[in-house]
This record gives structure tokens, sequence and C-alpha cells, in this order.
């Protein structure tokens, strides 16, 4: 357990264990593990003296933090108006059928998360989604096939290949 | 080519250094004047004079309300002595098709921090922070670099410029809340807590950050500044209307030609704007409807094509300026769909504390989507309307009063598309 949370003390080290900065310690806490644990929450609410209730009410405000573990590949696709409009909803279908699975979902082997974002800034290319952290635009729904296949490539040639070949 | 002839036609004020010099170099910066104001302002000038300056110049908030910028601070100003104050620059651009702001941090990262230490010095504080919205790393990294190389040279910090004066800036991100660029709320996420909205009043300018005086400033607005203290409030109200002096940044999108950021001076119509500097309508298709200031904005048909975009006048006209996000829409443009999405965006972002925001959103996008799909009936549309006007005026911040306005501004002028898609 200890060694699990050493990277979460980290963060909470980094911060003073500040309650005004608990919104950064959660972010960064999740940034590092992809999610944020019990043990996680349980832990911060520990050092910054609040109750685990509060830490998790803030924790579950905001939609970059996650409690849920996601995939290896998080894609948020926007689904404003600005991006609709310039083709959105093929894409958003596009997605779907290339992962198999429907927006808010993780594929079963772990390796895909597809969720949507409020606008992220990026309109004049729109229609836009981020992978991980990087900005994809102008985007077809062969685009965004082509932009997954890249990924999968990487993986498989960067790490262990995954058997179920996502 | 057209994107030449677009920009030799703009006036730019906030915009005049972006893209020309490197962000990360401050010494590009200094050479075209930049923190030449506040040597000026701390060397020559008492602190009321910078506030006189601002009032003076008639500069309106650029995140949308318009509210003075003078005035706002003056308040703040006025608060006794011993209360410590707080300059917050609210970076939280979440505004769907908005996107200025991010380009201004990342093109010229120290006007933001130079009109933040001028207000700091007009109304008497000593610290700012600058809360940015979680998406937007690089614009984090780039101020982050540019607080620190401004404090190297001591043009922030303690006793900067050897005046006595001291300015410390901080740079906060969020994680991921439309409802944090409501200003109570970005207080409230910047405490660490959940980004619900306060109560107002009290406003931040009387208890905000830390329950003390705030002056809470958009990224444009402070940007617009430095150039009012250097070029004088004259120069300034010379550009633009009488009632809004200076230029707005637009972000353009849509069917025109160039989509894009561009600076006009204030008054500029939107015929104008699509003409001249969007390049007109893509694919010579007839304009249909914008949508102006972002997903709470008003939905505009051609008919006001010729109004001035400034605060006042499309106020009068019945629409609002927002925070400068031009949606053009064509022919084409499915106006229930457009209604159904922008919806959608709504009932995501309510943060749930009100029941008319919360419930409220999320019945109206149902009876979209029914009309969407072809199969409401006339009551549904009724209903949409009447529950509109309710999230409208009994939502407790601006989130919920401003959800219906696309809503209830498309039934004002495309009723029939509505009416035409009801089951008989």
């Amino acid at each position: 357990m200890e060694e699990v949370l050493a990277a979460t003390d980290r963060v909470i080290d980094a911060h003073k264990a500040d309650r005004e900065a608990l919104v950064e310690i959660l972010r960064e806490v999740n940034d590092e593990n992809g999610h944020l644990t019990r043990d996680d929450l349980q832990r911060i609410a520990e050092r910054t003296n609040l109750p685990l209730s509060e830490v998790y009410s803030v924790a579950s405000f905001y939609s970059l933090i996650s409690l849920e573990p996601l995939g290896r590949h998080v894609i948020r696709l926007c689904q404003d108006a600005p991006c609709h409009v310039a083709g959105g909803r093929e894409v958003r279908e596009a997605l779907e059928h290339e992962l198999g699975i429907p927006f808010g979902e993780t594929t079963l082997d772990e390796q895909w998360s597809l969720l949507t974002t409020s606008c992220i800034g990026a309109c004049a290319v729109g229609p836009v989604m981020m992978v991980d952290n990087d900005i994809f635009g102008n985007l077809t729904p062969e685009k965004a096939r082509e932009i997954i296949a890249r990924y999968r490539e990487a993986d498989v040639q960067d790490v262990t290949p995954t058997p179920q070949g996502g | 080519m057209i994107r030449s002839n677009v920009l030799s036609r703009q006036k730019r004020v906030v915009l005049r250094r972006a893209g020309s010099i490197d962000p990360y170099n401050i010494e590009e910066y200094i050479a075209e004047d930049g923190y030449f104001a506040l040597g000026q302002a701390l060397g020559e000038m008492t602190p009321e004079g910078v506030l006189e300056a601002i009032k003076d110049s008639g500069l309106q908030g650029r995140g949308g309300a318009g509210f003075p910028t003078g005035l706002k601070w003056s308040f703040v100003a006025q608060q006794s002595a011993e209360k410590t104050r707080y300059i917050i620059c609210n970076a939280d651009e979440s505004e769907p098709g908005t996107f200025k702001d991010r380009l201004i941090m990342e093109g010229d990262p120290h006007a933001v921090l130079e009109g933040m230490a001028l207000a700091g010095y007009a109304v008497g504080a000593n610290e700012g922070w600058i809360y940015i919205r979680g998406e937007y790393e690089m614009s984090r990294d780039i101020l982050e670099r540019a607080v620190s190389q401004a404090e190297e040279l001591n043009l922030l910090g303690d006793d900067m410029f050897g005046s006595g004066f001291s300015f410390h800036i901080h740079v906060h991100a969020g994680a991921g809340a439309y409802v944090c660029g409501e200003e109570t709320a970005l207080l409230e996420s910047l405490e660490g807590k959940r980004g619900v909205p306060r109560i107002r009043p009290p406003y931040p300018t009387v208890r905000g950050f830390r329950g003390q005086p705030t002056v809470v400033n958009n990224v444009e607005t402070l940007a617009n500044v430095a150039p009012i203290i250097l070029n004088g409030s004259e120069w300034f109200r010379a550009i633009g209307t009488a009632r809004s002096p200076g230029t707005k940044v637009y972000s353009m999108l849509g069917d025109v030609n160039v989509a894009g950021l561009i600076e006009a001076p204030m008054g500029t119509t939107l015929r104008e704007i699509i003409e001249l500097h969007g390049g007109g309508m893509k694919g010579g298709k007839a304009f249909k409807a914008a949508q102006t200031g972002g997903a709470s904005g008003t939905i505009i048909p051609a008919e006001m094509l010729d109004v001035p975009l400034d605060f006042a006048s499309m106020r009068e006209s019945g629409a609002g300026l927002g925070s400068g996000a031009l949606l053009i829409c064509d022919e084409d443009t499915d106006m229930v769909d457009l209604a159904y999405v922008l919806m959608r965006f709504f009932e995501n972002e309510s943060c749930g504390k009100c029941t008319p925001c919360r419930v409220g959103t999320a019945q109206m996008l149902e009876a979209l989507d029914r009309l969407r799909r072809g199969t409401a009936r006339r009551a549904d549309l009724e209903r949409l309307e009447e529950i509109a006007k309710y999230v409208g005026v009994s939502s407790f911040c601006g989130l919920g009063q401003a959800a219906p306005v696309p809503i209830l501004t498309a039934l004002r002028y495309f009723r029939e598309e509505f009416e035409s898609r009801l089951r008989h």
C-alpha cells in the first residue's frame, strides 16, 4: 500500500498539503495514474485534514479527474456546435464503429476510452479530438480511423503486443 | 492571398504583437514597448492616475458582460486599507467557439502580465492569480515561463523598477468545468473546492478570493490595459464607438472562407466582418444565421447583419456580443439540430447546484431531441418555450440564465422551422 501511494504523497508534498491546492493535487495524482483510487482519496483527505466526503465531492466535480480506470489511450471528441456543424457527427459515428463501443465506455481490452469533451478552443480546425494530450483537427471519418490505426501500430512496436489485438 | 488581405485590414491593439514575437522570449516583448507602460506608471503616475486613465478610456470587460473596467477597479480600490486585495485573470476560456484568450496568452503572454501588474498598482493589490482552464496546457507553460522571466528582470516581484511596489503572479490550472468561467465559481475552484457559483452580492469586488476584495478581469480586458496607459485614454476612445471604445477580438467560424481570429474596431458590422475578414460565405451560399458570443449567445438572422457589433447596440437589438465567438451558418443549416447540440452542452455543463438549471436543461434537451427526431407534438414545443423562460429567470448563475438564450432567439427568428418538425 505504502509503495502504491508514494507518488500520491509526492504530489501532496509538492503542494505542502495545502487545502487550497486540492484541485491541483487531485489532477496531478490523476495524471500520474490515469485515475484516482479510493486509497488516493483517503490519503489526500488525511493529509489535507479534510473529510473524505469533501475530497470525493471535489474529485467528482471536474471532467479531467476520473474515479474509474480508463483505457491506455483516452479519446476526447469535442461535441460542441462549431465542431458539430463542421462534420463532427460523422466522426462520432466513425469512432464508435471503429472501436466497437459507445461514447462513455472503455474497450474490454482496456486499450481505449471514448469520451466527449466540451470545446477545447481549437474550433478553427474543427472537428477536433484529443488523444491523451495531443489535439487532432480537421477530422473526417477516414482521418479518425487512420489516427487510431497509427496509435495501435505504435503500441505494438513500443511495448508488449496485446494478444487481443485491440 | 485571401488571408494576407484579411490581415492587412485589421486594426490590431490586443493582437499587435501576437504571431510576430517569440512568446518564450521576454526581450522581444520589451523591444516592442513591453513593460514600458508599467515602468512609466510606477515612475511617473499615482495609482489614482492609472485608475483614472482606465476609467476615462471607457474600457469594458471583454469576457462577455461589457462591465466598465475602471468602475470595477474603483470598487476594489475603495475598500478599507487593512484588507488584502487580489487581481484575478479569468483565463478559463471555455465558451464553445471561443479561442481568443488562448491565442492572446500564447502569442503575447507578457501583455496579460503587464495588465495585471498595472491593475494591481491601481487598486493596491500585491498578488495576482491566473486561473487557466485545465485543457490549455501550452498556454499554462508559456505563462509560467513568462512570469519567471519577468521576475528575473525585476519587472515583476518585489520592489519592481525600484519603486517600492511589489506584485507577484501565480498560475493556477483548472480541471475541466465550464461553470468555472463564472467569476464566483472560479473563486471557489481557485480555493480548491467544487466550482459552484456563490451568491452575489456580495460581489467579488467586496468579498472575493479568500474573502477579500478582488478584481476578476478577462484575458483580453487585461491585454488592453498597457496600451491605454502607454498611448492615453483619448487614443483608445478614438477607436471603436463612443459607447464601446477600442477593438474586439473575434473568433469567426463556420461557413465562411477564412475562419479564425480577427480584431476589429467596436461597431464594425457582422456583414463587414464576414465580407472583409471572412472572405465571404463559403461556396457563395446565402447567409442564414449567426450565433454571436458562443453557446450562450444569441442566434441572429440576416436582417441583423448591419447592426454595429458593440455591447450597447447589440443589447438594444435584443442580441449580445458575448465572448466574441461568431458562428456563421449558411442556408443549409438545420436550426433544430443546432439548438439541440447547444442544449446538450448546457445539460452536460450544468453544475447541479440549482434546480431550474439542473432539471430545466435536461427537460429542454428532451423536447429538442423529440423535435429533431420528428416525434414532438405542439405541446412539446409550447412546453419547451415555457421551460426556457423559467430557466432564464430563475437560475442561480449566468450559466442557467444564458442556457435558454439560443433556444429563445432561434424560436424568435426561425419558428417555422421548429413548427415544420412537429408531428401532427
